[in-house]
Parts: structure tokens; sequence; C-alpha cells
């Protein structure tokens, strides 16, 4: 890692920190800006979008001039690819199919982010945990949810 | 006198067969969460916050704070058998404490650890009540001034208590303030941030936020790699109960943790992280055989595991007196009261003095709870640790969703679950600490809306913040705040460049 001069955390870090500064600062350019004495709704909006792409400006400075001090590491690229679309899953279909089959659908597709999970443990973990869920927050709980929903009314 | 009719109040709230059973709960989940690795306090209590809406205000608020001290102690089991701490603040108690399981005195480690938090627990808890209620008098004299310095403040020193880069920290502040401005401006009604979307004209999901970045981020930090198998040594705990010499060793440690511990619990920004660290280079400087430091010192447990505990309890002096919360957990605790219909700050003592010391009482009988469950009881926390990972995180994904859903019934908050979810674990991979993000979020609507009252009772003048005197105080503690910061930085980089020049 001598060879590299730049320290990429930092400079991935800085980066991204300005671009969301320049998102920020771009959206709250459509706002009244006011003045000091009676602040419109871009005041604030604008100066902390400005300071946080300066300090985007200043982290990517110092990570071009550091080494870089500790390697990135591996990246949950298969966590990442099961576990974010569960909770997207789970909005998805609550209404439609229900609490019950949608919980089950999200937790099975949660499990094979593992790579250490085996189907049948997947399964059968997806059905322990619907089932818990179901006694503990949909009856014992009364949070309001259908439990089965229109789409499987046929 | 007031405080013990005060206190008689607490624990006639506090005592009562509901609340007790919630505060059991509480530090039953905070024991669980505390020994299984991977999963915080942080994100527990903002997956359990929606669930706790339907209960009374102070059952739901005890509940949440016995998650928080309870995950303290049981962080220190898992740092002491495995190795492992499952909660950052009892990093510290792996250092000496897993030394002393290796030596075969696992089972005196964990004592140690139990007493000196339940000690540290104790006095801490008589220290809120005993400085919570002349804080709140002077919390009333409080106008937007005073309030804006106060989370300046508040922002300085999570920034400077954050680990990892200043620069970074500072940039999640900002971050986090701008995130939590989005929504319907207050005073003009007009939308920020929102995108065009409906859903987002109330700002964004609070628990889905804490969620994303908290516990959906971590989850895929541990999913990361080949996840090497744990070894426990539960084995044989050997003896539960200290010798007279052991105990005789613990007891200067845990007053000194106790009070360090104390005082660093009430600064914002991961107090108790930095009182269990502070404390183990206290006693390791003070300790006539620095040398027993890393090889199982009984003083390099007592006195991190007092202050960590200490810590814990008096963060929440600043939330009860303040409406400030010092740490991401005090965050989700405004949270739950603003849900509940109770505006936090130095009201609640007056307005639901029950509320106020039931909390306070609950705290001690949670301890006291704790020290139950974790001595006797802790042969079932040994055999938890070997429930394998992967099939704790899809039931954390589960609960979460859960969660999320229930706080409005709004399927767009699952889908910013995910995308904060990335976003966290983005800013992990890039070292950026994601406390201040959090800290940053829930303050940033306050900032501004006492921002704007001040200057506009200081007729635009910016002077206002520094002709009152306790507003001008605190901004030139956050002065202070900041030299200090930047003093050992300084030293550091020197040091750095004569290492590179030797």
């Amino acid at each position: 890692m001598r060879d590299r001069t730049f320290d990429p955390t930092d400079v991935a870090a800085g980066v991204i920190f300005i671009l969301l500064g320049l998102a920020f600062g771009f959206s709250a350019l459509g706002l009244e800006i006011g003045t000091s004495l009676r602040m419109g709704p871009g005041y604030a909006p604008l100066v902390l979008a400005g300071v946080l792409t300066l300090l985007g400006v200043l982290i990517l400075a110092s990570g071009l001039r550091s080494h870089p001090d500790e390697a990135i590491g591996p990246l949950a690229w298969r966590g990442a690819a099961f576990l974010l679309p569960a909770p997207i899953l789970f909005g998805l279909t609550v209404r439609g199919l229900g609490f019950v089959p949608a919980l089950f659908l999200a937790t099975l597709l949660a499990a094979f982010a593992s790579p250490r999970m085996k189907p049948w443990q997947a399964l059968a973990l997806a059905v322990t945990v619907t089932a818990f869920s179901t006694i503990v927050f949909s009856y014992a709980l009364g949070l309001p949810f259908r439990r089965f929903g229109p789409w499987l009314a046929q | 006198m007031d405080l013990l009719s005060n206190l008689a109040l607490g624990f006639a709230t506090a005592a009562s067969p509901a609340n007790l059973l919630f505060c059991l709960i509480g530090v039953i989940l905070g024991t669980l969460i505390g020994v299984l690795p991977g999963i915080g306090a942080t994100a527990t209590i903002a997956m359990l916050l929606p669930i706790t809406f339907q209960l009374e205000p102070v059952s739901s608020l005890i509940m949440l704070a016995g998650i928080y001290y309870g995950a303290q102690y049981g962080g220190s089991t898992t740092a002491i058998l495995i190795n492992m701490p499952g909660e950052s603040s009892s990093a510290v108690t792996a250092i000496d404490g897993y030394q002393m399981a290796r030596r075969g005195k696992a089972g005196t480690a964990l004592a140690v650890a139990a007493l000196g938090s339940f000690f540290a627990g104790s006095v801490a808890t008589l220290l809120v009540a005993l400085f919570a209620p002349p804080l709140t008098t002077v919390a009333l004299k409080f106008g937007a001034a005073e309030y804006f310095s106060l989370m300046v403040l508040g922002l300085v020193c999570a920034v400077a208590l954050a680990h990892g880069s200043f620069l970074k920290a500072l940039a999640m502040v900002v971050l986090g303030l701008l995130l939590g401005l989005a929504g319907t401006d207050i005073y003009t009604g007009a939308p920020r941030f929102t995108l065009g979307l409906p859903e987002l004209a109330d700002g964004f999901n609070f628990v889905a936020l804490a969620v994303g970045v908290f516990g959906i981020a971590e989850i895929l930090r541990n999913l990361e790699g080949s996840q090497g198998s744990r070894e426990v040594l539960g084995q044989r705990l050997g003896g539960l109960f200290p010798s007279r010499a052991d105990l005789r060793a613990m007891v200067a440690p845990m007053l000194r943790g106790t009070m360090l511990g104390s005082i660093l619990g009430v600064l914002p920004g991961g107090g108790a992280i930095l009182a269990s660290f502070g404390s183990y280079t206290i006693e390791k400087r003070l300790s006539a055989t620095p040398e027993e430091f890393g090889r199982g010192a009984i003083a390099g447990v007592a006195g991190p595991e007092s202050a960590n505990n200490a810590g814990a309890q008096t963060s929440f002096i600043p939330l009860l007196t303040l409406g400030i919360p010092a740490n991401p957990v005090m965050a989700l605790m405004v949270g739950a009261m603003i849900i509940q219909g109770i505006v936090p700050g130095p009201n609640v003592a007056t307005e639901q003095p029950d509320l106020f010391w039931g909390i306070i009482a609950s705290m001690w009988i949670g301890n006291l709870m704790l020290i139950v469950l974790n001595l006797p009881l802790i042969g079932i926390w040994v055999k938890l640790l070997k429930v394998p990972y992967h099939i704790l995180f899809p039931i954390i994904i589960a609960f979460s969703s859960i969660g999320v859903y229930s706080v409005k019934g709004n399927a767009f908050d699952l889908f910013a679950v995910a995308a904060f979810g990335l976003l966290g674990y983005v800013f992990l991979k890039l070292r950026c600490e994601p406390a201040p993000l959090l800290l940053g979020f829930v303050l940033g609507p306050l900032l501004e809306e006492n921002l704007r009252r001040a200057m506009i009772l200081g007729r635009g003048d910016p002077s206002v913040f520094l002709t009152r005197p306790i507003s001008a105080a605190l901004l030139a503690l956050t002065l202070g705040v900041i030299a200090v910061m930047l003093m050992p930085r300084i030293r550091r980089k020197r040091e750095e460049v004569f290492v590179a020049e030797d």
C-alpha cells in the first residue's frame, strides 16, 4: 500500500460530502433566504449546505495528502444484495398480501444474506419468526395490521 | 425535605406492578442485546420505539431506559468471556477481563464487573436525583439564545468525543442537521428537501434513520467476511464471589471510576465510552503494579465498568432537565417522549413529577434487577453466546421492519430504512461515525427554530448570543472545548512528524 499517495477512504468521503452539500445547496436555492432578522426557510439550509461542501473539500484535500492507514477491507456485496431489499419487499407487500405473508417473504429473503444459511434453515427460521411476530405484535399487542391482504382474497 | 418526598413518589410510581414488569423486560432485553454481538442498544431501542407507543408514557420510558443500562451490563459479559465487547463502552473491559477469564477467574471478573456496575449505577442515580431538580430551575430561565448556544456546545462535544477524524465527525453533524431540516418549514409552511414526495412533508422518519444507520449498516459490516467461530470460555467460570483481597483491590478503582463516569456522562457525545477509556488510563497510571494491566488486573475491570455504568445513568441529566440528548440513545428517548406527547425539557419535572421521579427511581430498581439477572443467571447468558449470527440477523431485520412500519403504517419509511442502511454502511466503510449524524438530525430543527427565534427577539442583532450571560458562558465553554480538542491533536501530529523523521 506504500505506493499509493492518497487515502481512498478520505477521498471518497470528501467527494460524497461535496456532492451531498451541493445537492442540498442547490435544493435550498429555490427557497426564500430572508434576512438575518427574519430568516426564511432557506437561510439555515443554505448556510449548512455551504459548510458541508467546504468540509467535503477539506476532507478531500487531506485525503489527497495522506497515505492510506488501513485497507477498506472486504465489502458485503452478498449481504447488501439480500438484506437491503428485505425491508423494501416488506413495504411493497404488507398492504396487498397482508402482514403474515409479507413478513415471511422479507425474513426469508434476508436470511439468504449469509452464505452459511442453508435453505431449510432459512425456511424454518422465516416460519418461526412469522409465527412469533404474528402472535406477539398482531394478537397480543394489537397493532393494526391486516394479517392477510386483498391480493389473497380471491 | 423535598428530595425524600419526591423519591417516595418516584418509587411509588416505579414499583407499581406494571412498571416493575416493564423495567424487568427492559433490563432483560438490554442484557440480551448487550450479550449478543452485532446489535447495539441504539438499534434495539429504535426498533422497539414504535411498540412502546401503546404503553403509558412512564412505562415506555422506564423500559427504554432499562434497555440502555442493561446493555452496559450485558456488554461486559461478552467482553470478559469471549474477548468481544457487546457494546462499544465495554471494549476496555475486554482487555483485562478476558485475561482474568483465561486464568480461570472468569467468575471473579464477572462478579467484579457486576458489583462495580451496581455500585456506580446506585451512586449515579442518586446524583441524578440530587442535581436534576436544581438544574431544572436554571433551565427554566433559558430563552431561545441560551438553547441555541447549549445545542452548539452539545454538538461540538459530540464531535470532540467521536472516534477518528475530527473533520469527518463535523461533516456528519452538518449532514445530520440538514437531514433534520427536511420537511415543512414551521414558520412559512414551505416544503424543504422533500423531493416532491408527500411522504416527506413531515421530514424523514427518525426511527427509519436510526434503524438504517445503526442497525442495518452494522449487520452489513458483520456479514462482510468469514465469521470466525467464537470461542466461549464458559465451561468453567471459577468461583463467582471475589475473595477479600479481590474486594479490597476493587474498592478504590470503583470509587474513582464512578466519579469520572458521572462527570463525563453528562457531557454530550459518547460519555460512557470515554469514561471507561479514561478510567482505565487513570487506574493504570495510579497502580503500584502497572505491569499487571493487560494481564488480568482487577482494577482494569472494576474501574472502567463502574465508569461506563455511572456515565450511562448521568447521561439522563441533560435529557431530563433540558430536553437535550447527550448521546444517540438519549436522542431516541427524546423521540419517544415527543411521540408520547411530552415536551422534553425543564417543565417535565414540575408538570409530570411522577414521570420524572418514576424514571429516576426505576433506574435504581433496574440496577438491582440486573445484578440478580447477571450473577446467578450467568449460565443462561453464556449459552446465548452460542447462537450463531446468521440465525440472529434475519430476526433483527424482521423486527426492524415491523417496528418501522408500525410508526405510521407507511411503506415509504421501509424504503428509507434500506436507503439509510446503505448510506450508513458506506459511511462505516469510509470511517465516518454515525453517532454525530443522529444527534445532528434530532437537534437540527430545534437549533434552527431557536436561532430564528433568538434573532427575531434580538431584532436581527447576533450579539444577543453574547450579551445574555448564560448564553455567553456556554459559547465560551464551546470555544474551550474546541481549544482543548485541538491541543492534543497538534501534539499528536507533531509526534507523527517526529516518527516520520526517524
